[in-house]
């Protein structure tokens, strides 16, 4: 454990020390404007809630946090420095979850840095400040679901790119099987039970029940345990593909 | 010490190491030769606990490769081949990484990161970014990182390929003064390295240990060892130097026309030579006794290996 923090900040300040940090944050910070105003209709709905913001998170994670997660490991076996790494004395779940934690802390950063979101609402009328706080947190956790698809993803291909791409697939499954779409599709031949289980894997539910202001322990659960499961395979990939 | 025990490492349909034992005591500075391709890099690979061999152990100083991996890596300073290093850091930056997952904090990090880019002489670059240094100072960011900890044992896989002359130069001092009581293993093509710094030398191809020797005792293999190369201004009677005792055959360089007297297996043939050259009243302008020529060497032994 003592190596994840060394990981960790080396991981994060690799983020500033190129222009993409700042290039993501102002496509985040925009996006999620522009999602917000005009495709939400947060003026429209009058209401005083932050919901139209959270409600595209879902579909704007898609493409944003895959292009975060995509250089954690295709770019360390790309350019070889993942001998170094690891033949450093460092675990490999210090070196996954050094990682993953890193890119997890910066897409914080980025969700923090919509505050003023908050402040407008607080601004124009009284708004559930308690939902507030748990959309935020559903959304930090779906962005770390997203990011553990990505962390695996990236250590499947080497090119950055083939990684982004994976990620989104990937995601893209995750979100759309609680949809009536996907479930038609088995609903024909499949047992209930692998129907329930399939359309309890999408994020997208979970997502707005945590972003309406249900805490629900399982929810909570479901969203740690998809991101272990994901470091895990992580770990066994990266161990699989580091020679390649 | 390090040990190793049948170790072999195959890929896909290669067998890239096969079945290699060998060890190495403290103090010794074992060079690692071998055609491209000879399992080299592979082998280096398993020592440091990158690649896991696919039969066979390794340990360093008593420590399992594969089942203590964490402990000897502690032990260990490794150069990869080709030194990658993480481009988008500054030289300062990186080195300090390595120092704290090395272990040192605060003053002692400083004093590492200080010490080993003095080493090096990086100081000018401390404060630049890793990709745009030139070749030869991202293989001394490489070498910075693996001596940082004065480890006990360090692996360079070819640590002076890409640097000029005077910096080989100071990296084989840079070395020899880091020796005296570590194990050192260094892979390269180049053969008087191996000559001016190896205390050992190992030839491997195909995955296979082929020779095992000190330089000297390798060298001594050549069919040139103890040959004597002359070089007359006048013509000289070739057939009189063949029919010497314990003269195996002459050779014509064509090039400067000088001539090589081999000496037959553990024959010393200089004084014959060097009588014959006085009896005859021979005006030689240089004379030289052959140690060997490891090239030859390595030639002879890999070349059947290849074919």
């Amino acid at each position: 454990m003592k190596q994840l923090p060394v990981i960790f900040k080396r991981e994060l300040a690799s983020y500033f020390s190129t222009p993409l940090a700042y290039v993501f944050i102002l496509i985040f910070l925009v996006l999620s404007g522009v999602f917000t105003f005009y495709l939400g209709g947060f003026f429209e709905s009058n209401q005083a809630s932050l919901a139209p913001f959270f409600n595209f998170h879902p579909w704007l994670y898609l493409f944003l946090v895959p292009a975060i997660a995509m250089r954690l490991w295709a770019e360390e076996r790309k350019s070889g420095s993942i001998e170094l790494l690891m033949t450093l004395p460092v675990t490999r779940f210090e070196a996954v979850a050094g990682k993953f934690l890193a890119a997890w802390s910066f897409a914080g950063l980025a969700l923090l840095l919509t505050f003023p979101m908050i402040i407008t609402v607080n601004y124009l009328g009284e708004p559930d400040n308690g939902a507030i706080i748990t959309g935020y947190l559903g959304s930090w956790l779906l962005a770390g679901a997203y990011l553990a698809v990505g962390s695996c993803m990236s250590a499947l291909a080497k090119n950055q790119v083939i990684a982004f791409i994976l990620a989104v697939a990937a995601c893209f499954l995750f979100i759309v099987s609680g949809f009536p779409m996907l479930l038609d599709a088995f609903s024909g031949w499949a047992p209930q039970w692998l129907i329930d289980a399939v359309a309890s894997l999408s994020f997208l539910i979970r997502f707005e029940a945590i972003s309406k202001g249900v805490i629900d322990l399982r929810d909570l659960l479901y969203f740690l345990s998809f991101i272990v499961a994901w470091l895990a395979a992580t770990a066994l990939v990266v161990d699989l593909k580091k020679a390649d | 010490m390090i040990e190793i025990t049948n170790l072999s490492k195959r890929f896909a349909q290669q067998l890239a190491v096969d079945n290699l034992s060998f060890s190495v005591a403290p103090g010794e500075v074992l060079g690692f030769l071998g055609p491209n391709g000879a399992g080299k890099s592979t082998t280096m690979k398993m020592l440091s606990g990158f690649l896991a061999p696919t039969s066979g152990t390794a340990s360093i100083h008593g420590f399992d490769i594969q089942k203590q991996r964490l402990k000897a890596q502690q032990l260990i300073g490794y150069l990869p081949e080709g030194a990658p290093c993480y481009g988008d850091m500054r030289v300062q930056g990186f080195l300090e990484f390595i120092a704290e997952i090395r272990g040192f904090r605060g003053a002692e990090k400083r004093s590492r990161v200080a010490k080993a880019s003095a080493q090096l002489e990086l100081d000018k670059v401390l404060g630049q970014s890793i990709e745009t240094l030139s070749k030869g100072f991202k293989r001394r960011v490489g070498l910075a990182q693996a001596i940082l900890h004065d480890p006990r044992v360090l692996i360079l896989d070819e640590p002076t390929d890409g640097l000029d002359p005077n910096q080989k130069h100071q990296v084989r001092q840079l070395i020899q003064g880091l020796a005296k009581d570590k194990i050192v293993i260094i892979s390269t093509h180049i053969l008087e390295e191996v000559s001016a710094l190896c205390t050992r030398a190992v030839i491997i191809a195909g995955g296979r240990l082929l020779a095992d020797g000190t330089p000297l005792e390798l060298e001594s293999r050549s069919r040139y060892h103890q040959a004597v190369t002359l070089l007359a201004d006048a013509a000289v009677d070739s057939s009189a130097l063949a029919a010497l005792p314990g003269v195996a055959g002459v050779e014509r360089n064509e090039r400067d026309g000088s001539l090589t007297v081999l000496a037959s297996a553990g024959q010393v043939i200089f004084p014959q030579v060097n009588q014959l050259i006085h009896q005859r009243g021979w005006a030689v302008r240089e004379i030289e006794v052959e140690r060997g020529r490891l090239d030859e060497v390595f030639r002879s032994l890999t070349r059947g290996e290849a074919a």
